[in-house]
Formats: structure tokens, sequence, C-alpha cells
């Protein structure tokens, strides 16, 4: 594919080479170490996530990545080729940013032409491709309107066209969906994954959301405390963490300690039975939140600690479920859906 | 009341003065405009006026910038404030001293040219020209520059310089495309203040000039030490109307956001 994006330099592209690579990436700022010796290889074509919750590191790597933080140490690779001291302008990265960053004194067209109008294209090649990438967007004939006069879904999708119609070969997003309502937000996951899959690009995207790293990634890295804690594809993540941060921060952390073993259960694998009505840890229901599809308990047990359990309300109304508050209850799982976890890092001795 | 005034002083400009007596009679006519359009020394002194009003402006302008830049983008909190009082120290001393003071640096035997001797360049001698009531005015007016340019940039996210460096724009193109625009409410609000407090006085020409620097202020001081009211109300009518004509420019291009 032809690129108009300004490649690293004067160096080409290594064929084979990952998207982006970041070896040893740290970056502090004063006394706070912000990113603390990240390594990442991500492959072309990718929808990679990086998922944390703020404070964690995950933004400053991608400012990293694209070029505005400058790494106290370590380095980038853009496809193949270090970049660790070329300037943002220099990379064959473009960015969608969280508060859109679009020139006000601009009409929509002449922000998604910007880029190539830099770039020194025609007025007519560049009239002609911003207004294909708003008709991608689906934003067809507002390219004469001014980004204020824009609705915030709007605005996020010509973010969204000023950065692809430079046609990098990888796009970084930065909690580009944050500021959207949560069905604006759906509709904009689904869109964002099929246009990756058009574009065939590699985009890392940076989100807090963990449901929205679940649903849209091939990869995801968990982040904390400017370390990466695990990377993996959704479903693995999911179900095998590796850590009780990972196995918290990706849906609901139940870790249990039997013995000197420690081990996390998914809500949704604890079955819940009467109390002697078969096998099963002892323990009460402390809690009960009836949030319309399910119905979540959370269950101290005899033998210590807590899981929280997850029931789809089939037969259950609102009133049963809420009457088994204070109910002694048997929970059982099956051994291969526990997962052994590491000891946290705060935590560990 | 101020209002009233105003009215009152537009009125007294189609008024005459008995050339014996010296009274003013209420008689309705537009002499005075006649001898305003008709002299041409008059034409000089509105255009002069006018002239180094925007000067003084355009030097400010690319003064305050720079200074403005620095401040909003660059400094940190100390510096800021330390550049803040540098920049409204002057404003506490009065506007008197401050002429004074130019007029030392300026005068024939003054500090600038006793140092361009020092170092063995020929004096400039601006002492007393228009060259001095331009420099000084642009000093005198600096700070009322500096800070709507310094409110303007500071409202510019960071995040519009990096959207542009990240679309492949380097330095120069992203101050030309994207800063620049950007802060042009804020350079117009500060004409606004430069411009007009320039068009008005008539202290720096008197004390700092020579034969020809005078200012419409001078001469529509001079008329009413000579009993020209009526004249003088009308030659003080020029600026306001070229003031109202400028306001209603800045109003178009956006400067009354940026206060």
């Amino acid at each position: 594919m032809a690129t108009l994006a300004p490649t690293a330099a004067d160096a080409d592209p290594v064929a084979g080479a990952p998207a982006v690579r970041l070896s040893g990436i740290r970056r502090a700022f004063g006394d706070v170490v912000a990113v603390d010796g990240v390594d990442l290889d991500i492959p072309a074509g990718e929808f990679f996530t990086m998922l944390g919750p703020s404070g964690s590191g995950k933004t400053t790597t991608l400012r990293v990545i694209a070029g505005f933080e400058r790494p106290d140490a370590g380095s980038v690779e853009l496809q193949g080729v270090d970049v660790t001291r070329v300037a943002p302008s220099q990379r064959a990265v473009n960015t969608v940013f969280q508060d859109y960053a679009l020139f006000p004194h601009m009409t929509v067209a002449e922000n998604v032409e910007y880029g190539l109008r830099v770039k020194g294209m025609s007025r007519k090649d560049r009239r002609s491709r911003a207004e294909a990438m708003l008709e991608k967007v689906r934003l067809p004939g507002l390219g004469k309107r001014k980004p204020v006069q824009l609705s915030g879904g709007q605005r996020q999708r010509v973010a969204l066209a000023r950065a692809i119609v430079n046609g990098p070969p990888v796009l970084l997003l930065d909690e580009p969906l944050g500021a959207l309502d949560l069905k604006l937000r759906q509709e904009m996951q689904i869109f964002l994954k099929a246009l990756q899959r058009d574009l065939g690009i590699t985009f890392v995207y940076v989100t807090h959301d963990q449901e929205e790293a679940l649903t849209m990634s091939d990869r995801l890295a968990v982040f904390n405390e400017g370390r990466i804690e695990q990377v993996g594809a959704p479903a693995d993540v999911y179900e095998h963490p590796q850590t009780e941060f990972v196995a918290g921060f990706v849906g609901v952390s139940n870790v249990l300690e039997r013995g000197s073993r420690r081990f996390t259960i998914r809500p949704e694998k604890i079955r819940m039975s009467d109390d002697g009505a078969g096998p099963g840890e002892p323990g009460t229901v402390r809690e009960v939140v009836y949030v319309g599809m399910v119905t979540r308990y959370v269950v101290d047990l005899d033998d210590g600690g807590q899981l929280v359990v997850v029931r789809q309300n089939l037969e259950t109304s609102s009133q049963d479920a809420l009457a088994e508050r204070g109910k002694k209850v048997r929970l059982s799982w099956r051994p291969e859906h526990t997962y052994e976890i590491g000891v946290d890092k705060e935590e560990g001795t | 009341m101020y209002l009233a005034s105003l009215v009152a002083l537009f009125l007294s400009s189609f008024w005459t003065v008995d050339p014996f007596t010296s009274v003013v009679q209420h008689i309705w006519n537009v002499d005075n405009y006649k001898l305003l359009w008709e002299q041409s020394a008059y034409h000089s002194i509105a255009l002069r006026t006018v002239g180094i009003a925007a000067a003084v402006t355009a030097a400010d302008a690319v003064l305050a910038f720079p200074v403005g830049y620095f401040m909003a983008r660059i400094a940190g909190g100390r510096s800021r404030a330390f550049i803040f009082v540098a920049v409204l120290l002057p404003l506490w001393s009065s506007y008197l001293i401050r002429v004074y003071i130019w007029r030392l640096i300026l005068d024939h035997d003054g500090v600038l040219n006793w140092s361009l001797r020092k170092v063995g360049l020929p004096a400039a001698n601006i002492g007393y020209t228009n060259w001095a009531v331009w420099l000084i005015f642009t000093y005198v007016w600096l700070p009322f520059m500096i800070l709507p340019v310094y409110g303007a940039l500071e409202r510019v996210p960071d995040s519009f310089l990096e959207a542009s460096r990240d679309l492949g724009a380097g330095g120069w193109t992203t101050f030309r495309r994207i800063l620049l625009p950007l802060a042009l409410p804020g350079v117009i609000a500060g004409s606004i203040f430069t411009f007009s407090l320039t068009l008005g006085d008539y202290i720096t020409p008197l004390l700092a000039g020579g034969a020809s620097s005078q200012f419409i202020g001078n001469v529509v001081y001079d008329s009413i030490g000579s009993q020209q009211t009526p004249f003088a109300a009308a030659f003080a009518a020029v600026p306001l109307v070229v003031m109202a004509v400028y306001l209603l420019i800045a109003r178009r291009l956006g400067a009354f956001e940026a206060l």
C-alpha cells in the first residue's frame, strides 16, 4: 500500500518486522515514574489495546510511540526502524486525540486536509481525498462546517478521518470514545473494529474500559503502575489472569487462598446451591445486586475470603433474588475453571 | 453623564466662535470640519497620529508575541510569575516619569548616545523626533499588548500543537497555521489598547517629540487654550471616528472573545 505518511529519516521499513516494537521504555516526570520498563511487540495489522486504570502509564506509552514524549531509557521501533530520536512529524503514525484536537479556526474539510496540505499535495487532490475520507467515516457533505457545529460523535469521526487520510501504517487512538455516551460508544466500537479490518492497518488503542478492550482487541496489554502485567488475547486474559491485579481489573476480582494456593474463579463459573444441598464451600450471602439480565451475589465464605457469583435471571424475579440476602449457601466450581495467580507486587513479601 | 458630555462635545463642533469676543456662538455650521478638510497641515497631523498609532501597535504585536508565548507555553510557575511582575511593574510608576526617563535615554547627551560612542558607533540622535515618540509609545503600551496575547496563547491546548506535528507539520508550519491564527484575536484585542491609547495621547509628543511631532491631541489642547473650543471638538471627533471603525473591524475578527 502506498503511504503518504513520512517515514523515519531515510530508513526503509523492514519487511516482516513488527509494526511497533518497544524495548525497555522508561519515562519519569520528576519523581513519578509513569512508564517503568515496558517491552512490547505489536505485529502489523493487529488491533492492539493498552488497558489500565488512569495513571497506569498506558497513555504515556502511546505518547512515546507518537513521539510526544522522549523516553528516558529504551527504544521505539516502527516497522523495524529505530525512531526513538525522530520527531513526531517524521514518524509514520497518526493519532486520534482524546479531546479530538480539531483545529477550531478551520473547517472540517480543512482539518482533514491538513496533513496532506503540509506535505504539499495539490488542492484538488487533497480535496477529493478528504471528501472520500469523510464519506468513509459517514460524514459526507459536512466538509464546510466548523468543528463547533458538530456533535461529539461527529467530531470524533472527523478526528479519525483527519488521521487516516494520511495513510499511516499505525494509528494511535487515545481513549477516543471516552467522551461519548454509552449507546454511541457501542456503535463506534463496532465501527472502529470494522474500519480497522477494512484498512488493514495496525491500531494501538488506549482505554480504561475493560469491556471495550475485550470486545474490540485482537490482543491487549494490561497496564498497572507503569508496567505491563499481562499481554494476550482477550479471552486468554479474561479466563487466565496471571496476577491478582489483572483478575480484578479485567472482570471481577475473585481471589481465594486455600492452603498455599492462590487462585481466581470467574463469577459466572460458580454454582450456588442451597446449604445442605450438595458439595462445595459453605458461606453466607452478604449482598445481592439485581442488574437486570443477571443478579450479582457477594458471598462470605466460612473458611475465609469472599466470592462474587453471577447468576442469570432465568426464572428469578427481582424479589426472589433480593430475598436471598443472609441465606446460607454452598459454592462449587470445577477445578479447571480456577487459575493460579502470582502474589501481587504491593503485597509481595 | 460622560455620554452626555460626549454628545455635547460632538454638538459643539458645529458651533462657532466670535473672532473678537472669543465667545462661543450657537450658530450651526460645518466650518470647523471644512477647515480640517482644507488645511493640509491638519491632514498631516491626523495622518501622523494615526500612522504612529499603527506603527506602535505593529511593534508591540511583534514584541509581545514571544513574551506571551514564553509565558504561556514555556515558563514554569515561578518564572511566569516573575515575568508577570516585570510586565506590570512599570505600570505602577507614573506615566510622566517613564516618558522623562526615556527623554534622558534618548537625549543628545543621553545614555543611548553615550553608550554608542563608547563602543565606537555614531550617535543615533533620535531624541525629539517622531522616532522617539514611536519608541516611547511602544514601550509604555507594551504591557497592554502582552497580557491579551498571553491570554490567547494560554488558551490554545497542547493537543492542537501535538496534532499539527502528528500530521507532519514542522515547528514553523505549526506556528503559522495553528498558533498564529488562534492567537490573532488576542493580538487584535491588544491592538485596541495600544492603538487607542496612542491615538488619544498628547503628552509624549509634547515632551519627547520634535517640532513636527504634533498629534491631534496637541492641537486639541492648544485650541482649547486659545478659546477655540468648537474647533477642538471637531478635531477630537476624528480619533473617535477612527476608533469606532477600528472596533467594528476588530469585532468582526473575534477580538472581544479574547478579552
